[in-house]
């Protein structure tokens, strides 16, 4: 599914995934579909459920509340912190979002970007990069955390996680 | 040769898997062997948690038609051990072909199959799937233009297995895969008796895989049960044979499966649509069983290549014997491709046949019947060595010729060569020989 001329695999270790997820709070979701059977709208839910704050970005719900939250039309609008904006948009698209993250970085507070699952953009990534954002391509954060918290293996998926430590259970 | 980018391998060897892989600790209680959660259903936190799990915007366990804690294990365990995106484990072998081909065939479709597979999977492509109006075209798959030929613009699947029972043939599955694959079609392979230890088909091009985990995956003859494994790697939406996965399901209010789910599409859809309706779920503890019997498989494939490549030495110099169909042996056609497949061995269930004034039918009968070590029986992959006569058993329903393509003609003697010690294996073969053939001779007077 991605584009050429991008790069070789892109390769994310489970540590580095993991770092992310405990760090960041608040989740700018830019290309959330208001509609509740599209894949953003489940990641959205998903992640609230885990603790995120989720905040919606789309042009074409803008003013609407989503799952609680109020959408705005670009990441600029967003009132107060960011610290992750993932994105849902084409790959085209996708490098205009991460401009934009780019240039609210210090604004907004700005960590990370994450293109979804099927989505990459490897030269606005470099430009991200070079900005000082980490950046991950091609990964759905949903998916990421299910994997990295035996979740997704209930649904009989390999999570290539191997490990004889007793996690704790959570109490939710 | 192997597919370097797959994904879904991990830095971790087989047998480090095959124990550890989907079984980490139990988390509330410590608990290191893997539970057996002998449950049907499942406290939701509340209605909003579970309108999400029906909506599938979680993970989560409702029912355990769909999935189960135990089963879940055995899924990732298999999922892992063929280096695949996710498995869906069902009640048979059986169970896990309606499963996957449930997944994308409507009435009217059709599919390529090699007419040398499993008897009781002819019988079922054969017969049962025309009820659903699924049409398999059967071919001899070594025939590389035949199976081109057969392919038509209904077909949406092509399926072998990548050593059949009983006939020992190895099927030539990278090139296989080439052909569906410019087709637009999905490469299904059964693995069962070669077991990932021996094959990976994911490295060779397949795109799903099915077990009859039945087999030497359990290992002691104890349960039954099948899996499908999917690749992750195969694109449901390159053409409009695969509206199961890519139109919008009416069941969850339009959604769609692989635009939702990507790579997990094809797993998803098995449990939350092929199980929820088909209803063919694997019961958690021949889940558990299962899982013992992966623990050792390495171990075990070893022994029963070892010991079925002596066996099949001794009948092929044994003067009763007309001849010996194992890909182990250097004069068998299928040699080579035992080679580049499965490592250089050849599995545990292979066949012959048995020389005799009074014909094959009879004299393989006999010799059936005057085994006091092999177990005469209708199943393969288990510790104890099995014999059966496939021409008046499992591949009864079939004609004539369907027997004799899927090498099980009348003479056909067929063996799964267990753990036990070999010499015992040999006397008894023997002593059963020569019992047959003295009282084929007192007949024949």
């Amino acid at each position: 599914m991605s584009e050429t001329p991008n790069g070789g695999e892109l390769a994310y270790s489970d540590s580095q995934l993991r770092a992310i997820l405990r760090s960041v709070r608040t989740i700018a979701m830019v290309g959330i579909s208001p509609r509740w059977n599209r894949p953003s709208f489940f990641a959205m839910k998903y992640l609230q459920t885990k603790g995120y704050r989720v905040v919606p970005v789309n042009p074409g719900a803008a003013g609407q509340a989503i799952l609680g939250e109020t959408c705005y039309a670009a990441l600029r609008e967003v009132p107060g912190g960011i610290d992750m904006v993932d994105v849902f948009r084409d790959a085209e698209a996708a490098g205009a979002v991460v401009d934009e993250a780019i240039a609210l970085r210090h604004d907004k507070g700005i960590q990370v970007v994450w293109m979804q699952l099927g989505i990459r953009n490897d030269a606005a990534a470099a430009r991200a990069t070079a900005a000082g954002l980490t950046v991950i391509m091609d990964r759905c954060p949903k998916i990421e955390y299910g994997r990295l918290h035996a979740e997704l293996s209930w649904g009989g998926f390999n999570s290539r996680i191997i490990s004889s430590r007793r996690r704790r259970a959570q109490i939710l | 040769m192997t597919k370097p980018d797959n994904p879904n391998k991990t830095r971790f060897g087989f047998e480090t898997r095959m124990i550890h892989a989907g079984a980490a600790p139990e988390p509330v209680t410590g608990a290191r062997q893997t539970p057996i959660y002998q449950n049907t259903s499942y406290v939701f936190h509340d209605a909003d948690h579970a309108a999400s799990l029906f909506n599938l915007q979680s993970f989560g366990f409702i029912y355990s038609r769909l999935a189960n804690p135990t089963v879940a294990v055995l899924e990732e365990r298999l999922a892992s051990l063929e280096n695949g995106r996710g498995a869906t484990c069902c009640a048979s072998g059986h169970a896990a072909q309606i499963l996957t081909f449930f997944a994308f065939m409507e009435p009217g479709d059709e599919f390529v199959a090699s007419n040398k597979l499993y008897g009781g999977s002819l019988t079922q492509f054969g017969k049962t799937f025309k009820k659903f109006d699924w049409h398999a075209h059967l071919v001899d798959t070594d025939d590389l233009a035949a199976v081109r030929a057969a392919i038509t613009p209904k077909c949406k699947a092509l399926f072998v297995e990548s050593l059949a029972n009983p006939g020992g043939v190895v099927s030539d599955l990278e090139p296989l895969a080439e052909i569906a694959h410019q087709a637009g079609l999905v490469f299904i392979v059964d693995n069962t008796l070669a077991t990932p230890y021996l094959c990976q088909p994911f490295d060779w091009g397949a795109d799903l895989i099915v077990h009859s985990t039945t087999k030497f995956l359990s290992g002691n003859g104890t349960s039954m049960g099948g899996a499908v494994i999917d690749s992750g790697t195969f694109d449901w939406g390159q053409n409009d044979k695969f509206g199961g996965l890519t139109a919008p399901e009416p069941a969850y209010h339009g959604l769609t499966f692989y635009e939702t789910f990507g790579d997990l599409a094809f797993t998803t859809l098995s449990h939350m649509v092929g199980l929820r309706d088909l209803g063919a779920t694997m019961a958690p503890m021949n889940a558990f069983q299962t899982l013992l019997g992966i623990e050792t498989l390495s171990l075990r494939m070893e022994r029963h290549c070892a010991n079925a490549q002596d066996v099949a030495e001794f009948l092929a110099g044994h003067e009763l014997v007309a001849w010996v169909s194992y890909a182990g042996l250097e004069s068998d056609p299928y040699h080579g491709r035992a080679q580049k497949y499965l490592g250089g061995r050849a599995g545990s269930v292979f066949t012959f046949g048995v020389n005799g004034v009074t014909g094959g039918y009879e004299m393989g009968m006999r010799v059936v019947e005057s085994c006091e070590l092999f177990s005469h029986l209708a199943n393969v992959g288990d510790a104890r060595s099995l014999i059966l006569h496939p021409a008046s058993t499992i591949h009864r329903q079939l004609t004539d010729e369907q027997r004799d393509t899927a090498g099980a003609g009348p003479d056909v003697v067929r063996l799964s060569i267990g753990l036990e010690t070999l010499d015992d294996l040999l006397a008894d073969l023997d002593q059963a020989l020569h019992r047959a053939a003295a009282e084929g001779d007192k007949a024949a007077e």
